[in-house]
């Protein structure tokens, strides 16, 4: 349900609109206007508003290396805050989303140690038990028609258990073993974990790959078919169905989406650290979720952008390295963190009620 | 229709992912690394005892996947098996629950009760009904002000500021003026003592940074801004090995000179010391601290002997590794016993 659409009914004309106007739904409204209602539009607007106030309060902030690091920070949250958003706007949660991460990492990492087998058959074995879990998610809400809420919560503490106990069993200790010296790695490395110069700063690779799959989940959700049944099924799932929108499909290849999400970015913290403790990714899933929810995306589903969550993430990032850059009493930071985060969806929330009014 | 279509569209990407698979687990073992090259190391354990077999349980304020207490526990577990002792393992870092914990271990029975004083006002009255019971109590770790006035019968360890107090006069030795000291999960007791300890002795200054130690990239990314944002910083202090790894690459991306220092130690530390990676850590020898507690009740029970006559803690650290002794520890560090 979009707002734009909620609001349409109500026939008062803006005074500055054109001459033209038969009934409401035809009414032309100013482009500036148009353009708020966008989902990203607010969250922009929040972004813009944390960074000027980090330039002036941070001096740091305004070195070029600063904002590779700050940038960094965003596309790994960014990158798993992409397919949670696609899931919201389908109208679910992920809570395993934060564990998931470390499932994968850990599953690559101990398949290839553990075998001695080059670190590719890891990722891939990796790769395979990631979009496993997001299809079980999928499967067993459709199954039983159970919220996601509780089915992920379920599988967010079974992960967690999981990742702990498996490494503990398999490997003796509560991370996995270091895997740098292993065939397969410097490669793997190049292309999850690598950095390339930019005038003089470092820049790594996820923040690429961050924007890549921005642009790409973008055109999949506003050019494609299946884009139109993410926002079918998020709207209302029952409709969807009789128009002919395949929802179970829909559905589970959505939280195999955030599975895949979770292999990408597991594989990033494999290789650029080499070990993974078993008890990281905690907590991470509400990061996601929130990025996306910054990010323009509704908590009831069926409304949201892909690029929003994007600039969800950056606010996120932004707020976080901002503070430390800016040097204020850790002990308040995550007060710090929580407040710049509310008033930055305030804006988000005031512009787009400023947009669809009329 | 569409259903099927779905369907089939869903399972091709798989066989094409199981047959890349097989392809590659025919073809693809690693010549360098893995398990394989790994040498198969003994364990610390030297036969058994032949007393009757008693149970004890160990009770701490171990969080989740913590590779400290994973030590502990390993020590605990060696002396177990030594003393034939079946060993009960429980942990929460909530004080509250770490009571009930004990609760538990009593209305078991135990012969013996091992127990971490993080918060000792929660502890108090399970201390008193299990003393009500005749099960010996013994502290480890944290407590070291107040193991003595919950009458248990010793204590093994250090508290965690002592070790924070040692690591402070090691960076004054050093000749460091600024140092961080990062703490990975806000509002812990223990790190948060660590890292006043290091501030009470060290003469140069001490801030505090928290981090995310859920999140190794924000850990990374944070300690950089850090360094970027103050430049005099000389000394990053972590306060877990893999935290410390994490220091030494954003150190290396932040083009600081500052040096990296921590608490505890593993595996992967004790190579980044030979390499010179990491100045030094700090070693509370956590395996000692399992192994004691464990092996003191066994004594108590079957000789009525106990360590410090009630009086004196057993200190357990601080052990300082560095460059100079590494080589020694780092063959235990790999079997993830020190």
């Amino acid at each position: 349900m979009s707002m734009t659409q909620q609001a349409a009914p109500a026939v008062e004309t803006p005074p500055a609109s054109g001459p033209q106007q038969t009934d409401g739904r035809t009414a032309q409204r100013p482009l500036a206007l148009k353009l708020l209602a966008r989902p990203e539009v607010g969250v922009f607007l929040g972004a813009v508003a944390v960074y000027i106030f980090f330039l002036a309060a941070a001096p740091p902030v305004r070195e070029a290396s600063a904002m590779a690091n700050i940038l960094y920070q965003s596309s790994t949250i960014g990158l798993m805050a992409l397919p949670v958003a696609l899931l919201m706007i389908g109208g679910e949660f992920d809570l395993s989303a934060g564990v998931a991460v470390i499932t994968s990492a850990l599953t690559a990492s101990m398949v290839s140690y553990q075998l001695t087998m080059n670190v590719w058959v890891g990722v891939i074995a990796a790769l395979v038990v990631s979009l496993a879990v997001g299809a079980f998610n999928g499967w067993m809400l459709v199954k039983t028609g159970l919220p996601s809420f509780l089915v992920t919560l379920g599988t967010f503490l079974i992960l967690q258990g999981v990742n702990l106990a498996v490494t503990k069993l398999v490997t003796g200790n509560v991370a996995t073993d270091n895997i740098s010296d292993m065939d397969g790695f410097d490669q793997a490395k190049a292309i999850f974990a690598s950095t390339f110069q930019v005038g003089g700063v470092t820049v790594k690779i996820t923040v690429v790959y961050w924007l890549v799959f921005a642009a790409l989940a973008t055109w999949v959700l506003l050019r494609t078919k299946y884009g139109n049944w993410i926002f079918a099924v998020g709207g209302n799932q029952n409709s969807a169905r009789a128009v002919g929108v395949p929802v179970t499909f829909t559905k589970i290849s959505l939280f195999m989406l955030v599975g895949l999400g979770a292999w990408f970015v597991g594989m990033h913290n494999l290789f650029s650290f080499s070990t993974v403790q078993s008890g990281e990714g905690v907590g991470q899933e509400l990061i996601y979720i929130a990025a996306a929810v910054i990010g323009g995306c509704l908590l009831t589903g069926g409304y949201g952008s892909a690029i929003g969550p994007v600039f969800g993430a950056f606010m996120f990032g932004m707020v976080n390295q901002g503070i430390v850059y800016a040097g204020w009493n850790p002990d308040w930071f995550k007060a710090f963190l929580g407040v710049m985060l509310l008033g930055a969806t305030l804006i988000n929330l005031w512009v787009r009620r400023t947009a669809t009014r009329r | 229709m569409d259903r099927f279509h779905a369907r089939s569209r869903r399972v091709a990407p798989f066989v094409a992912l199981a047959a890349a698979s097989a392809l590659l687990i025919a073809g693809c073992s690693s010549s360098s690394g893995g398990k394989k090259s790994e040498e198969g190391g003994d364990n610390a354990s030297a036969g058994k005892a032949s007393t009757p077999r008693m149970t004890v349980a160990l009770v701490t304020h171990q969080a989740p996947g913590d590779t400290f207490w994973d030590i502990v526990r390993k020590g605990a577990e060696a002396a177990a098996a030594k003393d034939n002792i079946k060993l009960i393992y429980s942990a929460d870092p909530n004080a509250g629950n770490q009571a009930n914990l004990v609760q538990n271990a009593i209305d078991q029975k135990v012969d013996g009760i091992a127990i971490t004083l993080a918060k000792p006002d929660a502890m108090k009255d399970v201390v008193a009904k299990a003393e009500k019971a005749g099960i010996p109590v013994v502290g480890l770790n944290s407590g070291l002000s107040d193991w003595k006035s919950l009458n248990l019968l010793e204590f093994f360890g250090q508290d965690e500021t002592v070790a924070g107090e040692a690591l402070g006069k090691k960076l004054n030795e050093e000749g460091a003026k600024k140092a961080v000291c990062v703490i990975q999960e806000q509002g812990n007791v223990g790190l948060e003592q660590r890292c006043a300890g290091v501030k009470k002795t060290f003469e140069g200054k001490t801030e505090n940074l928290n981090v995310n130690g859920t999140d190794m990239p924000s850990v990374k990314s944070t300690i950089n801004a850090k360094l970027k944002q103050d430049s005099s910083i000389d000394y990053v202090v972590a306060l877990g090995a893999p935290f410390a790894l994490t220091a030494a690459q954003s150190v290396g991306e932040a083009g600081s000179k500052a040096k990296v220092a921590t608490f505890d130690l593993n595996k992967e530390l004790t190579g980044a010391i030979k390499d010179g990676d990491i100045a030094f850590a700090v070693d509370q020898q956590p395996y000692l601290q399992g192994y004691l507690s464990i092996d003191s009740l066994w004594l108590y029970k079957n000789n009525g002997n106990y360590m410090g006559g009630g009086e004196a803690p057993v200190l357990t650290g601080p052990a300082f590794v560095d460059k100079s002794n590494v080589e020694a520890v780092a063959k235990f560090a790999a079997k993830g016993t020190r």
